[in-house]
């Protein structure tokens, strides 16, 4: 059983998700619902042991799987997780479990093919989280994109065609230039797609490396997003259900971060050297030109979405922070610390305004004012997550960041300075956002008409309470599984291949 | 119980209360929200009390992990205590001034309807600012000192309904982010290159290695570590002590009930910058750039902050600008490296400061939420306990010999004097001139309130009308002052009988404090002072060793005439000849209109860094992201591939499944290209 996990991780999911297909038309929307919760939570028991079973000593793959795909050009089904991939596939499990609770009775029309598009995503997810086949993750990267597509496409907002495809179009062009990448490097590594070669790989010739860079750039940055490639996202988020924007944020982001730690940095360590400065730069502007965008914003997604870049350039930050060859153990984990975080954040954030929007129909701050008035219980938890989304101590929010400029300062004063400028930024537009919408006196008689969170609502927005507490109150949880890995990861860049 | 349990207890408990009052408040009821808050924080008080008792009888120091909260590159950062004489002080200060304003709260807030939300706040406000103190490194003092803004943020936006009020909160959080700002880099500093831990041993042990490094911040000019660690150590402390530039914040924080001014704004968490200072005074020692820069803000706030506080009418705006000059008379302390005088001036100014804000609040409801002192008057005779315990609060506060304020407050215009330090003379006239000032002020709203003529009669006023600031109790409180046939009430004895037990230490407690915390050795191996290099403190030892005579002393000393003549001129401007003033205000009008403008910084912020930051945002966002990327990019590729498309029209069916085939093909269609050309090409 426990040999085969990572492959669970990936197919119950999608095998559920197939079942709430098969369930038809809404005339069985509530089997339907709870076959994807079974699916969901049924997802999430697997992935559970990959967390609790890591062996924190051990530096390779875990749970690995290896079969061969296709012989002929030695693709593997090979699969295995580290203490960095291994998190995001039991986030990835989680979210899932949470998506299919908040579109519950939110979603009528169509609900089993709703929920199986998240479910089939999720093991989707997983499978390019776990693939060590670089065949086996294009295949994953590209298919997920399909399910998000439909999601937004077909249960999306008026623009929601303009939005699906903006979303499409950009995350297309970039993977194309990825597979070149990996096709030169399947003939450089002797005709292996195994990312473990690829790491492996001993000399690759600078200028080679800057191009494999940039053609990882381009797929990546993409989805990350990182400016200036970032403005699919604010309308992918407006146009996309609750749940939609909830994966979004919380998981697909992260699979472009992902992407640099798994192929940019250790395969390509010179060139991410060189050109690390332009990444740092363009993060840094993420995080101030975006944090300035955010406060502007009269859309509660649009706000939380530009927020979420400006998050995002913390953890690109953190990944491409190099004091001579090594890179800053403290920026890289506190990368990945702030991703999962963000991961609860951003899904806590976008539920709330799920949450407000399924009852007024509307997500313009101005369209609301004295929400608190109304509803007591979920503005407490609003202004919690609002407070985790300004990285207070006690909640996720705050770990990552303070990780990655402690890890800054060690490398460059400015650089932290700018980084630091978050604290400002973040909590400016969050809290200016939740003084117009959560406080004040009743704004209108559609405020004035809000009844308090139902017990689904109240049971998601609890759970997620207690992880970005817990989270913030406890990271050593989190962390102690990735540093072996880390320095796993720091020792491959380190390590020069001209 | 071994320490740790004890120390636990201690700062948990509080927040036992705190959950319990804001989770299931609504299920037990007031009464069993503030019996469970109250109980908590009484068993923290009596428990700290017991500590101190410890400390004063040669107790050991505690310095020991909770829980590892994060190792990374090996080394671990724990949850931790760290509790020696310098904790303990604040421990007794904290819990006993927040049991005050609990059981003060009973009354206060007898009618409100977020009655347990609040008990719930100030809980964990006590929890907060507890473990900010018991902290052994800089994460933990970094949590604490971020927890007790948040709370402070829910506590100055508790009645939310209120447009200023949740302005004052924003504002309030946003001005001490951004001292945390500069903490949070000074934090890093000391990270990156005290050894690479946080905990304040390490950190302290570490010292003499780098205390003479230096770090180019601006490439190619070397500037002292210390000095810049230490001054961005500082700015942090700038944000929540309320120093200028960064005092904007505190005169808005008003807004919140008077419960929590006396608590978070006046006695505790304001201290906590001062507090920070004294803890890491093995760093200050060795900047005297950094020690200068302590002195000239604290300086300019203790002056110029009391200026402000001459002009106000609000009842609790007096007391906030008297605040922010107290704080910077600390401030001035610290700078002259006279720490333990700061820690002394830190414990009395709890005490009286939370009296007289107590005791403004007593005022408040005795006059039915009226704050405006101008239509106040006589109300001696009305509320007799609220009127001498402020009496007694004003003269501990203007520095009264043998009051307390006069010992911690003389105390430092002596340090100050002494000092050698470069800013030392012009902090000499701002501590010298601030006493006049300060005597002034604090009179001048004595006089209004509690003498002279009874002006609630002659300012009767429609129910509608607001004063300066809007008015406390928003939902049930329809007439706003006093009616025509109401007259002032003496409050309930919640509410008087803190009052009372705040006055006792505001009188006597500096007369007995001053020789151990001063001249004695009461924070040995805690705090610690040069006192070959910064001789301020030297000159106050030995005559903090007798109280007596240091209280005698005091009336052929230059402060005690200022402090004279300040509530002299009180008198005559305010009960003898009222014209006097309002001629000086003719007179002197632009001075008024800069005072009454607090010198328009708040304006200037708004228009520079609120406008600024928005106009910058609306920029990017319109003209980068919307026209420039949006517009020319990628619709422009779009429109590209889009009249490409037409020629190709019939390919597209419209239906997305279509284009999920499409990729899919096209994917396989450029895999195969590609083998292709490797493999023949």
């Amino acid at each position: 059983m426990l040999s085969n996990l990572l492959s669970l991780v990936i197919w119950v999911p999608i095998a559920a998700g197939l079942l709430v297909l098969a369930t038809g038309g809404d005339q069985r929307a509530v089997l339907a619902r709870w076959l994807a919760l079974a699916g969901a939570a049924l997802g999430f028991l697997v992935s559970l042991p990959l967390f609790l079973n890591f062996d924190v000593l051990n530096a390779g793959m875990q749970f690995e799987e290896m079969r061969p795909w296709i012989a002929a050009l030695n693709i593997n089904y090979h699969l295995g997780v580290d203490g960095i991939s291994m998190l995001f596939i039991v986030l990835n499990s989680f979210i899932t479990l949470m998506v299919v609770l908040a579109g519950w009775e939110v979603i009528q029309k169509r609900v089993a093919q709703y929920m199986a598009a998240f479910l089939i995503m999720s093991g989707l997810i997983n499978g390019a989280f776990a693939a060590l086949d670089a065949i086996l993750f294009y295949v994953f990267f590209e298919a997920m994109l399909i399910p998000m597509y439909l999601i937004i496409g077909v249960w999306g907002g008026p623009r929601r065609v303009y939005a699906s495809i903006k979303f499409f179009l950009y995350t297309l062009l970039g993977s194309l230039l990825m597979l070149v990448a990996f096709i030169y490097l399947y003939f450089a590594a002797g005709k292996t797609f195994s990312i473990l070669a690829f790491q492996d790989l001993m000399a690759i010739p600078l200028n080679v490396q800057i191009l494999l860079f940039i053609a990882f750039f381009m797929s990546f940055a993409v989805k990350v997003p990182m400016w200036p490639v970032h403005t699919w996202l604010p309308d992918a988020h407006v146009e996309a259900p609750t749940g939609g924007s909830m994966v979004l944020a919380a998981i697909t982001l992260k699979i472009g971060a992902y992407g640099f730690l798994r192929f940019a940095l250790p395969i390509l360590p010179d060139a991410s050297r060189e050109l690390a400065p332009i990444i740092v730069g363009l993060s840094l502007v993420a995080v101030v030109y975006i944090g300035l965008v955010a406060l502007v914003q009269t859309d509660m997604k649009k706000l939380v979405a530009y927020s979420s870049i400006s998050h995002m350039g913390f953890v690109t930050l953190g990944f491409f922070l190099f004091a001579g060859n090594e890179l800053n153990v403290w920026a890289v984990e506190g990368a990945i610390v702030q991703m999962v975080s963000h991961g609860f954040v951003s899904a806590a954030m976008f539920f709330c305004i799920g949450v407000m929007y399924d009852r007024v129909h509307s997500r313009n701050i101005a369209d609301y004012g004295g929400v608190a008035n109304k509803m007591p219980i979920f503005a407490a938890f609003m202004v919690l997550f609002a407070m985790a989304n300004s990285g207070l101590p006690a909640t996720s929010g705050f770990v990552g960041e303070f990780m990655v400029i402690m890890g800054a300062v060690q490398v460059n004063f400015w650089v932290a300075a700018l980084a630091a400028l978050t604290l400002i930024f973040g909590a400016a537009y969050t809290l200016w956002m939740v003084k117009r919408v959560i406080f004040g006196e009743v704004g209108n008689h559609h405020v004035e008409e809000l009844k308090d969170v139902n017990k689904r609502e109240f049971l998601v927005l609890a759970v997620l309470a207690l992880t970005v507490l817990g989270m913030g109150l406890y990271p050593q949880a989190f962390v102690d599984k990735m540093h072996l890995s880390v320095n796993d990861l720091i020792a491959h860049v380190a390590q020069s291949k001209l | 119980m071994d320490m740790k349990s004890l120390y636990l207890l201690i700062a948990l408990s509080p927040l036992a209360g705190a959950i319990i009052a804001g989770l299931f408040g609504w299920a037990i009821g007031r009464r069993a929200a503030h019996v469970v808050t109250i109980a908590g924080v009484a068993v923290s008080a009596v428990l700290s009390l017991k500590v101190l008792y410890g400390f004063l009888n040669g107790g050991a120091v505690f310095n020991e992990t909770v829980y590892t909260w994060l190792t990374v590159g090996g080394m671990e950062f724990s949850v931790g205590f760290l509790v020696d004489s310098l904790t303990a002080l604040m421990l007794v200060v904290v819990t006993s001034v927040s049991l005050m304003v609990h059981i003060y709260t009973i009354g206060y807030m007898s009618e409100d309807p977020g009655y347990q939300r609040f008990f719930s706040y100030i809980s964990l406000f006590t929890f907060s600012m507890l473990m900010l103190v018991m902290s052994n490194n800089f994460v933990q003092l970094f949590f604490g000192w971020e927890a007790v803004g948040l709370v402070s943020y829910l506590l100055i936006g508790f009645w939310f309904k209120r447009p200023t009020a949740t302005y004052a909160n924003l504002k309030a959080f946003l001005v001490n982010r951004v001292g945390d700002f500069g903490f949070l880099l000074g934090i890093g500093l000391v990270l990156a290159h005290f050894g690479g831990s946080l905990n304040y041993a390490d950190v302290f042990a570490a010292l003499p290695q780098v205390k003479d490094q230096t770090i180019q911040i601006i490439p190619g000019v070397d500037w002292s570590l210390m000095t810049v660690t230490c001054i961005l150590l500082f700015v942090g402390a700038m944000g929540k002590s309320a120093q200028f530039p960064l005092h904007v914040w505190l005169p808005d924080s008003m807004e919140g009930p008077t419960p929590i001014s006396a608590l978070i704004h006046a006695a505790t968490m304001v201290t906590a910058g001062i507090f920070m200072v004294s803890r890491m005074s093995p760093m200050f020692e060795l900047s005297d750039t950094a020690l200068n820069f302590v002195m000239i803000t604290g300086s300019i706030t203790a002056l110029f902050m009391g200026f402000l506080g001459i002009v106000q009418n609000d009842i609790k705006r007096v007391v906030a600008y008297s605040t922010l000059s107290q704080l910077g008379y600390m401030t001035v302390a610290l700078g002259a490296s006279a720490y333990s005088v700061a820690m002394f001036h830190v414990m009395t100014h709890a005490f009286f400061k939370a009296l007289l804000f107590l005791a403004a609040g007593s005022v408040i409801i005795g006059m039915h939420h009226e704050q405006d002192m101008r239509k106040m008057g006589g109300l001696r005779k009305y509320m007799p306990i609220t009127w001498i315990t402020s009496l007694l609060g004003s003269l501990a506060l203007i520095g009264t010999p043998f009051f307390s304020g006069f010992y911690s407050k003389d105390s430092i215009i002596l340090a100050v004097e002494h000092s050698n330090l470069a800013a030392s003379g012009f902090a000499t006239f701002a501590v010298l001139a601030g006493v006049f000032v300060t005597a002034f002020y604090s009179f001048r709203m004595y006089f209004l309130v509690f003498h002279g003529k009874e002006r609630w009669m002659d300012a009767a006023h429609p129910a509608s009308h607001h004063g300066d600031h809007a008015d406390e109790e928003p939902d049930h409180d329809h007439h706003h002052g006093l009616g025509p046939n109401d007259k002032p009430h003496e409050s309930p004895w919640v509410v008087t009988l803190p009052l009372v037990l705040l006055a006792i230490p505001s009188v006597i407690i500096g007369y007995f404090a001053v020789g151990p915390l001063v001249g004695g050795d009461f924070f040995n191996g805690v705090i610690f002072t040069n006192l070959a290099a910064h001789p301020g403190l030297a000159a106050v030892m030995p005559h903090a060793e007798h109280a007596f005579e240091m209280g005698m002393h005091a009336f052929v000393t230059l402060p005690f005439w200022l402090a004279l003549a300040g509530v002299v001129t009180a008198w005559v401007f305010y009960m003898k000849a009222p014209q006097i003033p309002a001629a000086i205000k003719k007179t002197f009008a632009p001075v008024n209109t800069l005072l009454e403008n607090k010198y328009y910084l708040d304006e200037i912020y708004f228009a520079v860094f609120a406008k600024g930051s928005r106009a910058l945002g609306t920029f990017f966002w319109k003209i980068c992201d919307m026209l420039l990327i949006d517009g020319l990019i990628v619709n422009g590729s779009a429109k590209l591939v889009g009249s490409f498309s037409r020629v190709v029209r019939r390919l597209q069916t419209g239906f997305i499944y279509s284009y999920a085939t499409t990729m899919i093909v096209g994917v396989l269609a450029l895999i195969t290209i590609w083998f292709s050309q490797l493999i023949f090409g």
